[in-house]
């Protein structure tokens, strides 16, 4: 018995090696898990409607799918990244010296980020500065700059509900960890004030990012689904999430306004809720006539059945670019991405 | 002769009956008392942590094997799905998954209307809504293989979406329909009276096994064949890759190596490589077998040879501890009717080890089955609609495999996923509880007590 089975392992083996010279047909794609739901949309549109298989669609976040399209041309490494942030300097260069030359940038949409607590809780209507005085480190009050002393979101502005202040906020490793101190903390810094006294002290600016210590700001590593976890086990909580995430748990969260603003896809598309950010994925455009779809793939993506305004990808929460039109010309030249601006 | 006995002890022993226990022994048996409290204390953590997990499983993910459906006679409109009314295959695949929609939406509107059905406020395009956003793939998938049914009225089954399924397995309630913007209570209504007219059945979901997985729209259509296929693929390159080489690796470390510094060294590796972190697997999988052997990536024969290193050290520990307990007395017996030494062994020791061997190998593929941390790095935690080939060349396909599944199934932002990921922790478990009855009936009819 043991000889066939040494013969099968060695029959094993020698299979490992040789197959290795077979052709890849499937499209490879990683990065991103915002990006990851509308990706899944689109490759499983894509297997149904056209005659090449369903793309494979990896998460694991945008720096590592960007940092796995850099290593190199040829079909064990992969075709598109999807990013959640813009592309770095430090990835072009990545990419370069690995013989990665032509990068196509393609934009899908934006995504926004909401902020919403459990359903049970009083209605939140807030502005950035609220957020800022809320969680950052050191705050102005009566004209001097303080360690943070709200405990209730009512101390902050007496029109916000009395309830204690406790935030579920993305992780360092998260894009929208970024849109968030952007758009949020730094603009709510200089909304009320700290910012100029800031740097009247002589500071610089990203001590306006700077949160407070005392775990009324909470960083979640994980998705969004664990954010809802801990907001479902916290009624005082308020979580950070996607708006397409949102919208599929409408029945357990109430979203609070920014600015007067309800987040919806209509709203981030005129620009007037915020805080949003646009989406990406980069292709490698060495691979586009290697593996089989791909160049049918980038299309398809950014097609108006797929990501215009009344697509399945806006259905599920995806605001559509205004500028699609100008993206498709652009993938359909296959024109690469220019220098970083 | 009297017995001398001195001290104080010696007076309490003559004056007190056997029977009446002293202090002593009072507080050695208190000491027993409180050790035995422990111990079922312990034993009452387990069986209660146990039993929460289980349930918590079972509550959230038996409905998973139930799924509701609507059935439907649509008429195929030649208008609509072959324009050019050649039923040419190439010109009927032209008509994309959204050419399809308005021909279900017409035939449940007609079904609606027949049945004298009547849900004030609901417009036939929410009305549609009832219904899986996978039924026009299913519906396009027919006619591209059946194109001379176009032009005639087929019934069908289709998928019933994520939240009218999610209202007959109680996820789903009128209040929260009110709230959710996914769907409706006149929606829920409108379910009642399809059920009510027979249209409308909720029964076991024999696809959840056999179907791919589903983007985050369609939770409902979310299955595990995939994952299924990849994990059955990988267990079968593990077990033979790694049951010869461990065997023959033991064989030889207990039965013919030499006692010296180097197979010392080989043996405390063996050991220490058994307790490494099964990432650290992962890591090495992706630098040998993808980067520098240049195997494809997500392909279950790279999960596989990565499983076959973190299996192998478990399969030779359990090994070599079969084949010692094989008594020298066989071997000497082997050897002294004149069998050379590889006759002894392999005619004699191997077929009295072997229960343990199996039941080793039967171990370390049940830890192989639910690892997850390793194949993160090898590309294998992906979403994968495409069933891998027959093997051998399938081993070389993109797959899932089923601790992935529940990895991603957690991650969707939809709650019907959550009821799914329950249910492949459900098939994944009665896995390994089967593997795990099967090293035991193995262990109970072969084994020999000497």
């Amino acid at each position: 018995m043991n000889k066939y089975l040494g013969s099968c392992a060695v029959a094993a083996i020698l299979l490992a090696t040789t197959g290795v010279a077979s052709a890849r047909d499937q499209i490879q794609i990683a990065g991103s898990s915002t990006v990851l739901p509308y990706a899944s949309i689109v490759a499983e549109a894509f297997g149904e409607n056209t005659d090449f298989p369903t793309p494979v669609v990896e998460s694991g976040g945008s720096g590592a799918g960007r940092k796995k399209l850099c290593e190199g041309v040829g079909e064990n490494t992969i075709d598109i990244a999807n990013s959640s942030s813009r592309i770095k300097q430090s990835d072009i260069d990545n990419c370069a010296a690995n013989g990665v030359k032509d990068i196509q940038e393609v934009r899908i949409g934006y995504d926004g980020i909401v902020f919403a607590s459990d359903i049970s809780g009083p209605e939140f209507a807030f502005t950035p500065a609220d957020w800022h005085n809320a969680l950052a480190a050191k705050v102005l009050k009566d004209g001097k700059l303080v360690d943070n002393p709200y405990k209730a979101w009512n101390e902050i502005r007496a029109d916000l509900p009395a309830q204690p202040i406790l935030a579920f906020i993305p992780g360092t490793k998260h894009g929208t960890r970024e849109v968030f101190d952007e758009k949020v903390l730094v603009a709510g810094c200089e909304e009320n004030g700290t910012a100029e006294a800031i740097k009247a002290a002589g500071g610089e600016e990203k001590e306006c990012m700077a949160l407070r210590t005392d775990g009324v700001s909470v960083d979640i590593d994980g998705d969004y689904t664990e954010t809802l976890a801990r907001v479902d086990a916290n009624k005082h909580g308020i979580g950070v999430f996607g708006l397409s995430f949102y919208q599929n748990n409408t029945d357990k969260l109430r979203v609070g306004t920014m600015g007067g603003i309800v987040p919806s896809v209509e709203t981030i598309a005129s620009g007037e809720y915020p805080v949003s950010r646009p989406l990406y994925f980069y292709v490698k455009n060495a691979h586009l006539d290697v593996i089989p779809g791909l160049q049918e793939y980038v299309e398809f993506f950014v097609s108006d059945e797929m990501a215009g305004p009344d697509g399945p990808l806006a259905a599920y929460g995806l605001v559509s670019d205004p500028e699609l039109a100008k993206t498709q010309a652009a993938v359909k030249a296959r024109t690469p991405m220019g220098a970083l601006n | 002769m009297t017995v001398s006995v001195a001290g104080k002890a010696a007076n309490d022993i003559q004056t007190k009956s056997i029977l009446a226990p002293d202090a002593r022994t009072r507080r050695r048996n208190a000491a027993e008392a409180r050790f035995r409290l422990w111990g079922k204390l312990a034993v009452a953590l387990g069986v209660l942590a146990l039993v929460g997990l289980l349930l918590s499983i079972l509550s959230n993910g038996l409905s998973s094997f139930q799924q509701t459906y609507i059935a439907l006679d649509v008429y195929l409109d030649p208008a609509k799905l072959d324009k050019d009314g050649n039923r040419d295959p190439a010109s009927i695949a032209k008509v994309s998954t959204f050419g399809y929609a308005p021909v279900i939406e017409k035939a449940l509107s007609e079904a609606i209307a027949a049945k004298g059905i009547v849900v004030d406020g609901l417009s036939i395009k929410a009305a549609a809504e009832l219904i899986s956003k996978e039924a026009p793939a299913s519906l396009r998938n027919f006619v591209i293989a059946n194109p001379s049914k176009i032009g005639e009225t087929v019934s069908f089954n289709l998928l019933a979406s994520g939240r009218i399924d999610g209202y007959y397995k109680g996820r789903v309630t009128m209040e929260s329909a009110a709230l959710d913007r996914n769907t409706s209570p006149e929606q829920l209504r409108l379910a009642d009276k399809l059920k009510e007219a027979g249209l409308l059945a909720t029964r076991f979901n024999w696809d959840f096994f056999t179907a791919p997985d589903a983007s985050d729209t369609r939770p409902e259509a979310a299955g595990l064949g995939v994952a299924i296929l990849g994990s059955a693929y990988m267990m079968l390159i593990v077990l033979v890759l790694s049951l010869p080489l461990g065997v023959a690796a033991s064989i030889y470390l207990e039965e013919f190596a030499p006692q010296n510094r180097f197979t010392d060294l080989v043996e405390v590796n063996i050991a220490n490589l058994a307790a490494v972190p099964s990432i650290v697997f992962g890591i090495l999988g992706l630098a040998v077998f993808i980067n520098f052997a240049g195997l494809p990536q997500s392909a279950p024969i790279v999960g596989g040879l990565v499983l076959t290193l973190m299996t192998l050290p478990t399969i030779i520990i359990a090994t070599r501890a079969a084949l010692k307990a094989v008594p020298p007395s066989i071997r000497d017996a082997a050897l002294g009717v004149g069998a050379s030494k590889m006759q002894s062994i392999f005619h004699h020791v191997l077929p009295l080890a072997m229960p343990g061997i199996l039941t080793g190998t039967i171990i370390g593929l049940a830890q192989a089955l639910g690892e997850t941390a390793p194949l993160l790095l090898i590309g294998m935690v992906a979403f994968v609609r495409e069933f891998p080939g027959a093997p051998p060349q399938g081993f070389f396909d993109p797959a899932s495999a089923l601790p992935v599944q529940v990895y991603n199934w957690t991650q969707r932002g939809d709650p019907a996923f959550v009821e799914r990921a329950s249910g492949a922790i459900i098939v994944l478990l009665v896995f390994l509880v089967l593997m795990n009855l099967i090293a035991i009936i193995l262990r109970r009819r072969f084994e020999r007590r000497w």
